[in-house]
């Protein structure tokens, strides 16, 4: 079974229906500790603020999400479910991340090398230095092209899987072990988003 | 590095993709959700179906068409058209879409940019701008004036001051129609397009006027465009997304290629 938290973070519609279109058909969409603690996976999707993560430490998920952590069950965050991994997010600075990977998410800065930058950063860019050991980018080409949203972004460290340049480079999948994230829309990206799901779903 | 967007859409009445001609003929050009997957499979960046029946008794209609059309789908996928209150918008993203357009609804009541926006994300809010040049002004597109209600009614608001108005009260993005270029495919209004460009932050889709891909490459660098619409041109195997971008990639603009 697959559980997708649904912590009233935006729209899970587009994940369940990506998951269904690659053959998982035992999805529960979920709140409860319970069933986060007997999947066999969990997908963390969301979108908007950073705030909204909130509920997960209010439900009892986050205990429940290290938990499973521990015990090897994968766990793939998604946009801002990939930002929660971290340690916070300067956007809502008061709401703690899971800390399982280090360092803060920032905003976009305004400008970056005397041009202004906008933000949101919104459409297809590219992955770059996809890591060769990577599970969940198993088979991504350096370059394929993926479709991000997002005014936040999560820094590089060891643990980064690919990176996008926007700003500099950030934190496009994160990978350690059995806990991944992307900070693109994997139900949005085309063929590449598929193969990035179907790669987690036969973890 | 980030690319420009291609966006197909579809003008969809009663279930059906239509095209209009000089606003008088309506040709049936297909299935909304055939066509849909056609664009993606042929490179378009982004699908955008905007509901023209606009009545009650199309509402049922449409929210089919999207879950039909969105079913698998798996590009980002806009619905517009006859959304007036976050419940209207929640049924829409029920339905399978990615992000509402919003019109003269948010003219009247900006507030239902924020009421949006802060269920489903500001990226799921985009704020539509249908805009004609004010022609007797000393700078007419500085002073270009918002008209809603298809384009009948003109609003007094200034095109740039709305736009910021929305990007202040939440939306994600702007598609800013030249009523001017509408059809004409002559091009999109470039000028008009770089003012609303410089004067927000967030990514302003330009639409109206496409005919050629020689166009798309100007307003993507002199109309400082984020993203590019069209719909007729799309139609009836005219022209598609790949060879298309092909092209606007050889100006030198950065496209999703290989797509």
């Amino acid at each position: 079974m697959i559980a997708v938290i649904d912590y009233k973070a935006g729209n899970l519609t587009s994940v369940v229906k990506a998951l269904r279109f690659l053959g998982a058909d035992d999805i529960v969409v979920t709140q409860k500790p319970e069933d986060v603690l007997r999947a066999d996976k969990v997908v963390l999707p969301g979108v908007g603020h950073f705030q909204a993560t909130q509920l997960l430490e209010d439900l009892a998920l986050t205990q429940a999400v290290r938990e499973i952590a521990a015990k090897g069950t994968p766990f793939l965050g998604i946009c801002v479910g990939l930002q929660w991994l971290y340690e916070g997010s300067t956007e809502a600075p008061n709401t703690l991340g899971l800390g399982h990977f280090a360092g803060q998410c920032e905003r976009f800065p305004a400008t970056y090398e005397g041009a202004e930058l906008k933000s949101p950063h919104v459409g297809w860019n590219s992955l770059e230095d996809v890591r060769a050991d990577s599970r969940l980018l198993k088979g991504v080409t350096p370059g394929s092209f993926v479709y991000y949203t997002h005014s936040w972004r999560a820094p590089l460290s060891a643990d980064t899987a690919a990176s996008t340049m926007y700003g500099g480079a950030f934190t496009g999948a994160v990978e350690r072990d059995n806990v991944m994230g992307v900070q693109f829309h994997p139900e949005k990206s085309a063929e590449t988003g598929l193969q990035v799901l179907k790669n987690f779903l036969e973890l | 590095m980030l690319t420009k967007r291609i966006i197909a859409c579809l003008d969809v009445r009663g279930g059906r993709v239509v095209k209009g001609i000089q606003f008088v003929d309506i040709i049936d050009a297909g299935d909304p959700a055939e066509l849909a997957h056609r664009h993606a499979a042929a490179g378009a960046d982004e699908i955008v179906l905007l509901d023209i029946t606009a009545t009650h008794e199309g509402r049922g209609t449409l929210l089919e068409t999207v879950k039909r059309t969105a079913s698998q789908l798996f590009v980002p996928f806009t619905v517009g058209g006859g959304i007036r209150s976050a419940e209207d918008a929640a049924a829409v993203f029920d339905a399978g879409a990615d992000k509402v357009s919003i019109n003269s609804s948010a003219v009247s009541r900006p507030e239902l940019i924020g009421e949006i926006g802060s269920s489903f994300g500001a990226q799921a809010v985009i704020v539509a701008i249908d805009a004609r040049r004010a022609a007797g002004s000393a700078d007419p597109v500085r002073d270009a004036e918002v008209y809603v209600s298809g384009g009948r009614k003109p609003t007094g608001l200034r095109v740039v001051d709305w736009a910021r108005e929305a990007e202040a009260r939440g939306a994600g993005e702007i598609l800013l129609t030249s009523m001017d270029s509408d059809g004409m495919r002559n091009g999109f209004d470039c000028e008009l397009t770089r003012a609303v460009s410089e004067a927000v932050q967030i990514p302003v889709i330009a639409s109206g006027g496409a005919g050629s891909a020689a166009h798309f490459a100007e307003v993507f660098l002199a109309g400082k465009a984020d993203a590019a619409l069209a719909a007729s041109i799309f139609h009836f195997g005219v022209t598609d997304s790949r060879a298309l971008k092909a092209e606007v990639a050889r100006a030198g603009v950065p496209m999703r290629l290989p797509c």
